[in-house]
């Protein structure tokens, strides 16, 4: 899923400007599982927004309102009067959500209060950690199902590089080496010859390096 | 054997080849080049040029390599590819070709949160094994990475690889080798070697997997600058192994000794590593200490160096 | 500094070593400051960030909680829980302009009826000194 954190309240607080009438959007998909953008948390952040500006001197009125899943405008319907109402939205969405608000209610102004930061899963709980970098291109199957392209500091493909230690990454030494990962993994399922086909060259085009994604369809339009 | 390069000459006569590290000025001034060359000319048989070694900016190699040439040593290009993507790796190499260079080291690179532009965005388009094939392709087939016909002389490069003996898994970097020399590889230098009897493990394997006839394995080795830089690599840098033993040697050495017992160490391990069966040379790091290389070559009897064999 | 307000407190507590102490007080007539409203939950495990700050923006001068010690938890790890809970909503109420120290979770033995109303007094008295909630 998409994982994300919330903005410091100072960052969103100055993205409020002179709007008199906000309302705080959080969605109840992926930023709800992260408890960064869920219903709780945007009638948190509206609470503290209330309070901060306040303290500043003015007099705003925040409310919130969340809705099942940002990314889709039958959802966002939901919320259609109270968008109507404000003068600016502060979605605490994901990156796609925000952007849809503005699609759908391009008359109105929808700030982030959220960064999106990965897609990842959670791990213990209040711990979320990446796993994928969605290169349209998937080679788990080569790898035991441990992913080279978002796990490894430099995507390699033919790991693992000589900074690789303990099991650990040069770059950060609480993160595993994905190659070690890999090797350990195809071990145990007696697949370690996989490693010694040399893999070409990605063909990077299907990731977001060749330029924006769309997929159509046809079987499913209506 | 590549004719261009006198370094591949060397190796193909039975002889053992000695190289060493060059890091380029970080900024303009040709002047530091020329000082370090001077230490290196007559030394060594070939010299390394690094690419923005652990991500900070330096003169770039290949231009440090074409004033090399003009001084008359025989250079080796390090080509990372943390910074630049297979176009540009592909321009720079004509370039470098056109410039007289020969021989390539082909590498993943450091990543930039080492260096000192950790907010860069890196490129990794294509990785070490990627880039020998390529580059080894480049020279055997005249053609592109995509397949299109490179016009004129086909850069025959003389390509090297980089390998770790003290990396992680330790049972995979033998195999790995020998990805890389499937790949194309023709040389290969180790990282720095302190820990001679895991190296010598390693190259048994090695033997094992008769991958010393397919490449010439050159031993890196490094002279041992203070008590400070021998913990800082024992500690603090990922992939190097730095025994106690060594450290210790250093420690108990007197101050104004050290520097003395840290090149000795240098020369010892080297005279270690020639006994090693599948070792064809020795790859001399003295980053910013040049000017040991003279001595650490005359303490291990490897001076003179034959001139290029025609 | 303002010497002559009283400090309207919110005391959260559980039924067990959180809540205790503040009864037996009261049953054994231990006098402490007036304006304490206590609110009892099931177990300070309840405690939400939201309650805490609402507290605050409904006019407390300051927040308790009282909660079991977090080894001895009657229902387990409710009282870790809050405590946990306290640290973000002080790190939040900095980032608001509050003062980080109108907050604060204190862990109870089940007979400490005279330790509860000291751990009031030294709240009220540190109240006082900050003045009252900025949003007055």
């Amino acid at each position: 899923m998409i994982i994300g954190e919330q903005k410091p309240v100072e960052e969103i607080k100055n993205m409020l400007g002179d709007a008199q009438r906000i309302l705080v959007l959080g969605c109840g998909t992926c930023v709800a599982v992260c408890m960064a953008g869920g219903e709780k948390e945007a009638a948190l952040l509206a609470t503290a927004l209330r309070m901060a500006t306040k303290l500043d001197g003015q007099e705003k009125e925040i409310r919130d309102y969340t809705v099942q899943r940002q990314c889709e405008f039958e959802y966002n319907e939901n919320a259609a009067e109270l968008i109507e109402w404000a003068d600016l939205i502060v979605s605490i969405a994901c990156g796609i959500g925000v952007q849809t608000v503005n699609e759908q209610f391009p008359a109105k102004r929808t700030v982030p209060g959220l960064n999106t930061t990965f897609l990842g899963r959670p791990d213990t709980q209040g711990i979320w950690v990446e796993r994928c970098q969605a290169c349209g291109n998937c080679v788990l199957d080569l790898t035991g199902g441990v992913c080279p392209i978002a796990r490894c500091a430099k995507s390699l493909l033919n790991g693992p590089c000589g900074g690789s230690q303990n099991g650990k990454c040069e770059v950060n030494a609480e993160t595993d080496c994905a190659w070690q990962l890999i090797f350990d993994r195809l071990s145990a399922l007696g697949m370690v010859d996989l490693l010694m086909e040399n893999q070409p060259p990605k063909d990077w085009s299907t990731s977001r390096d060749g330029g924006l994604r769309k997929i159509v369809r046809e079987d499913m339009q209506l | 054997m590549n004719d261009g390069s006198n370094l591949s000459k060397l190796f193909a006569s039975g002889q053992f080849a000695v190289s060493a590290e060059l890091g380029p000025p970080k900024g303009t001034d040709i002047g530091v080049i020329e000082k370090k060359a001077a230490y290196l000319k007559g030394n060594v048989d070939a010299v390394n040029v690094t690419d923005n070694q652990t991500a900070v900016v330096r003169m770039s190699s290949i231009a440090v390599a074409a004033l090399l040439v003009q001084m008359g040593l025989e250079p080796i290009i390090q080509m990372t590819c943390r910074d630049r993507n297979r176009l540009a790796i592909q321009a720079d190499l004509l370039g470098a070709w056109a410039l007289g260079i020969r021989n390539v080291l082909c590498l993943s690179g450091d990543h930039q949160s080492f260096g000192n532009h950790p907010t860069a965005k890196n490129v990794y388009d294509i990785d070490s094994v990627q880039l020998i094939q390529m580059v080894k392709g480049m020279g055997d087939s005249g053609q592109f990475q995509c397949g299109d016909p490179i016009e004129g002389e086909s850069p025959a490069f003389f390509v090297g690889g980089a390998a770790n003996p003290f990396g992680d898994p330790f049972d995979f970097r033998p195999l790995r080798l020998g990805k890389k020399a499937k790949a194309g590889a023709q040389f290969i230098q180790t990282q720095m070697i302190y820990n001679v009897p895991k190296f010598a493990e390693y190259m048994k394997r090695v033997c094992d997997l008769g991958l010393h006839e397919r490449v010439y394995v050159m031993a890196g080795v490094g002279p041992i600058k203070s008590l400070g830089a021998a913990r800082y690599m024992a500690s603090k840098v990922p992939g190097m192994d730095v025994p106690d033993e060594i450290v210790q040697r250093m420690q108990d050495a007197p101050k104004e000794k050290r520097q003395e017992e840290g090149v000795q160490i240098c020369a010892e391990i080297i005279q270690q590593c020639r006994e090693i069966p599948g070792v064809a040379g020795v790859h001399i790091m003295a980053i910013e200490w040049e000017e040991t290389i003279p001595d650490i070559i005359q303490r291990t009897g490897l001076f003179p160096r034959p001139t290029s064999p025609e | 500094m303002n010497t002559t307000f009283e400090p309207q407190i919110t005391a959260f507590t559980c039924r067990y070593c959180g809540g205790v102490p503040a009864d037996m007080a009261g049953s054994r007539h231990l006098a402490y400051p007036p304006n304490i409203k206590i609110i009892a939950l099931p177990c300070t495990g309840k405690v939400d960030a939201q309650y805490l700050l609402s507290a605050f923006e409904q006019g407390a001068d300051g927040v308790c909680i009282f909660a079991c010690d977090p080894d001895n938890c009657h229902h387990i790890s409710g009282s870790k829980r809050a405590a946990k809970r306290v640290a973000f909503v002080q790190s939040l109420l900095q980032q608001i302009g509050f003062e980080p120290e109108r907050l604060e979770i204190f862990h109870m033995g089940l007979g400490q009826a005279e330790e509860f109303v000291c751990i009031i007094e030294n709240m009220t008295a540190r109240i006082r000194e900050l003045g009252p909630n900025p949003l007055r």
